[in-house]
C-alpha cells in the first residue's frame, strides 16, 4: 500500500525530480572545482584527490605569472564593459525611443554578432590586424574585441529594461518644469539604471571569461583563461582552483547585490499616486534633512 | 529636425565599433581565404583552390562538429525542458534558488568547468565506475571519447537552452492553461496543445544560442577528446595559431560561418523568425 503511494508520489513529481538531478548535474563541477581547491596533489596534475590542504587558500596569489594574468583580465574586463556599456546603452535608447530609417538594419547589425561562432569572430579579427597591419596584438586588440563581442548583450539586456519603462514618468518630470536632460538624468537614467547594471554585470562576466577570441587576438598578452589553457598542458596548479573559486564568490555577491538594487527600483516604479506612503518611503532618508 | 538626427547620434559610436571590427574583419576574413603563397609571403590572388582543399582534407572534422553540436543541442533540450518548466510553474519560493542554479556555472572560468569534467570523467573516478556498471563506459573510459566531448558541450551550452525556454514559459497566460483544463483536456492534453505550442520560440531561441557555439567549439574536443575527436574550430585553431596556414586557416572559418547561416536561415524557415530577432525588434 505504501510502496503504491511512493510510486504515485515519484509519477506526480517526475518533472520536478528530473529538474533536481539537471540542477545537481549543473552544480557538481562547481563543487569539484570548490572541493579540489583544497587538494594536495602529488605530481603536477591535480586529477586526482590526495589529501586535504589549506596551503593553497592561504598561498592564493602566490603565483606571479597567475597574479599577472589575472591582473590584465581584470583591466581589460573592467575597460570593455565601461566602453560597451555606454555605447550599448545608447544604442539600445535610439531602437527603442526613435523609429528612424535603417532601424531593421541597425537590429540586425546587433543580432548577427551573438549568432556567429566565436572561432569565426576570432579569426575574422585576427585576419583583418594581420592584414591591415597598424594594430599590434596585445592588450589593444584585446579591448577591441571584448567591446566588439560585448556591445550586442549589452543593448538586448537594457533594451528590455526600456521596452517595460512607463513614459508618463517622463512626461509628469517634463510638466512639473525639468529640461530634457534634467528628465533624462533624474527620471530616465535612474530607472534604467538596474537593467543597465545587469548588462555591465554580463559584459564583465562575458569579457574576463572568454577565451576563444582572446587566444586569436592576444599576441602575447596572457589573460586568466589563456594562462590556464596554456598551463593545461603542463599541470595546472591549484591556486587556480582557489582564484576560481573567489571570482565565483565574488559574482555571487555582485548578483546578490543587483538582485536588490532591482527589487528596490521596481518598487519606486510601482508607486501610484493612491499609495501616499509609498511616496515618502521612495524619497531618499537623506533628501528632507537636505532642505 | 532634432529628432531626426539624435538616433543616428545615439547609434553612431556602437555602430561603428561593429561595423569597423565585426563586419570589415569578415570581409579580411574572405580576402585573406583567397590568399595563395607560403607564409611571409601570401598574396592575394583569387585561389579558390583554398576552399577545395582545405574541405577536402577537413571534410570529417566539419561533419563531426555539426554531428557533436547537434546531439549536444538535443540532449541540452531533452534537459533543460523539464527544468525551465519546473522553474516556470512548479518552483513556488524555490524559483531564485534554481535561477541561480542555472546560471552558477557562468560563474566560473569555462576552461575551469571543462577541465572538472576532466576530473570527473577521468578513469579513476566514480562516475565513470558507475557508468561502466551501466554497460555505457566500453573499457572503463569515458575521456578522450566523442561521448565526453558531446557531454561537455551539453555542460557547457545548457544555460543557454535553459534560459530562453523559461523566460517564453514564464510568459504564458496561466488562464490559457486553465482554460484548457476547464475544457476537459487532461494534463497531457494542456501541455501538447497549450504549453509546449508558446513555448516554441524559446525552443528555437535556446536551440540557436547552443547549437551555434556547440559547432565552432574547440575548447571540450581539445580537453576531453583524443586526436580522433577533433572538430572544425580546433583545426581552424591550429591552422591560425600553430601553422600559420592563415589562407586554408580563413577558408575553412569562411565555410564555418557560411554553413551555419544556411542551417539557421533553414531552421527559422520552419520554426519562425520572431525567436531569433526578439518580437520587438520586428
Amino acid at each position: 500500500m505504501s510502496g503504491g503511494g511512493t510510486w504515485r508520489w515519484l509519477r506526480e513529481h517526475a518533472v520536478q525530480i528530473v529538474a533536481v538531478l539537471v540542477v545537481l548535474y549543473m552544480l557538481i563541477p562547481i563543487a569539484v572545482i570548490f572541493g579540489f581547491s583544497f587538494n594536495d596533489p602529488a605530481g603536477r596534475y591535480n586529477f586526482t584527490w590526495v589529501g586535504f590542504t589549506l596551503e593553497h587558500w592561504s598561498n592564493a596569489f602566490g603565483i606571479p605569472e597567475l597574479n599577472e594574468a589575472l591582473v590584465t583580465s581584470l583591466k581589460l574586463a573592467v575597460l570593455a564593459t565601461l566602453i560597451s556599456t555606454v555605447i550599448g546603452t545608447l544604442m539600445a535608447l535610439a531602437l527603442v525611443r526613435y523609429d528612424f530609417f535603417g532601424r531593421r538594419a541597425a537590429n540586425f547589425l546587433i543580432v548577427i554578432p551573438m549568432a556567429t561562432p566565436e572561432v569565426v569572430m576570432g579569426s575574422a579579427l585576427l585576419s583583418f590586424f594581420l592584414l591591415i597591419g597598424s594594430f599590434s596584438l596585445g592588450f589593444q586588440t584585446l579591448l577591441i574585441a571584448h567591446v566588439m563581442f560585448c556591445i550586442s548583450f549589452v543593448v538586448v539586456v537594457v533594451r528590455s529594461r526600456l521596452i517595460g519603462f512607463d513614459r508618463n514618468l517622463e512626461e509628469a518630470a517634463k510638466d512639473l518644469g525639468a529640461n530634457s536632460f534634467e528628465t533624462f538624468r533624474l527620471v530616465t537614467l535612474p530607472l534604467i539604471m538596474p537593467g543597465i547594471f545587469g548588462a555591465a554585470m554580463l559584459a564583465f562576466a562575458l569579457s574576463i571569461d572568454d577565451f576563444v577570441i582572446s587566444n586569436f587576438n592576444s599576441g602575447t598578452t596572457v589573460t586568466f583563461p589563456l594562462y590556464i589553457f596554456g598551463a593545461a598542458q603542463r599541470g595546472i596548479p591549484v591556486e587556480v582552483n582557489v582564484i576560481a573559486m573567489i571570482l565565483f564568490f565574488f559574482t555571487c555577491a555582485t548578483m546578490g547585490f543587483a538582485t536588490w538594487q532591482q527589487r528596490r527600483a521596481e518598487k519606486l516604479t510601482s508607486v501610484r499616486p493612491e499609495q501616499e506612503g509609498g511616496v515618502g518611503a521612495g524619497v531618499p532618508a537623506g533628501a528632507p534633512a537636505a532642505t | 529636425m532634432r529628432r531626426r538626427v539624435a538616433p543616428y547620434f545615439l547609434l553612431g559610436p556602437g555602430a561603428a565599433w561593429l561595423l569597423l571590427f565585426f563586419v570589415i574583419p569578415l570581409y579580411y576574413l574572405a580576402k585573406l581565404s583567397l590568399n595563395a603563397g607560403v607564409f611571409g609571403s601570401y598574396e592575394f590572388s583569387w585561389h579558390w583552390e583554398n576552399y577545395s582543399d582545405a574541405l577536402q582534407l577537413y571534410d570529417t572534422q566539419f561533419v563531426r562538429s555539426f554531428v557533436y553540436a547537434g546531439l549536444a543541442t538535443l540532449f541540452a533540450l531533452l534537459l533543460a525542458y523539464p527544468l525551465a518548466y519546473t522553474i516556470a510553474f512548479k518552483a513556488g519560493r524555490w524559483r531564485n534558488v534554481f535561477l541561480f542554479a542555472v546560471v552558477a556555472p557562468f560563474f566560473t572560468t569555462y576552461l575551469i568547468r571543462t577541465l572538472a569534467w576532466e576530473t570527473i570523467l577521468s578513469d579513476q573516478s566514480p562516475v565513470v565506475s558507475v557508468l561502466d556498471f551501466l554497460g555505457l563506459a566500453p573499457e572503463g573510459h569515458v575521456l578522450a571519447t566523442g561521448g565526453a566531448v558531446v557531454a561537455g558541450l551539453t555542460y557547457n551550452f545548457l544555460p543557454f537552452m535553459v534560459l530562453p525556454i523559461y523566460a517564453s514559459l514564464e510568459r504564458i497566460d496561466a488562464r490559457l492553461i486553465e482554460a484548457g483544463k476547464d475544457l476537459y483536456a487532461s494534463a497531457t492534453q494542456t501541455f501538447l496543445r497549450v504549453t509546449l505550442p508558446l513555448s516554441a520560440p524559446g525552443v528555437v531561441a535556446g536551440t540557436l544560442l547552443t547549437f551555434i557555439p556547440a559547432s565552432g567549439d574547440y575548447v571540450n574536443a581539445q580537453f576531453l577528446g583524443s586526436a580522433s575527436n577533433q572538430m572544425i574550430g580546433n583545426v581552424i585553431q591550429s591552422l591560425y595559431l600553430k601553422q600559420s596556414d592563415y589562407p586554408a586557416a580563413a577558408a575553412l572559418s569562411f565555410v564555418l560561418m557560411a554553413a551555419i547561416l544556411v542551417l539557421v536561415l533553414i531552421y527559422i524557415r520552419f520554426a519562425g523568425s520572431e525567436a531569433l530577432m526578439g518580437e520587438e525588434a520586428v
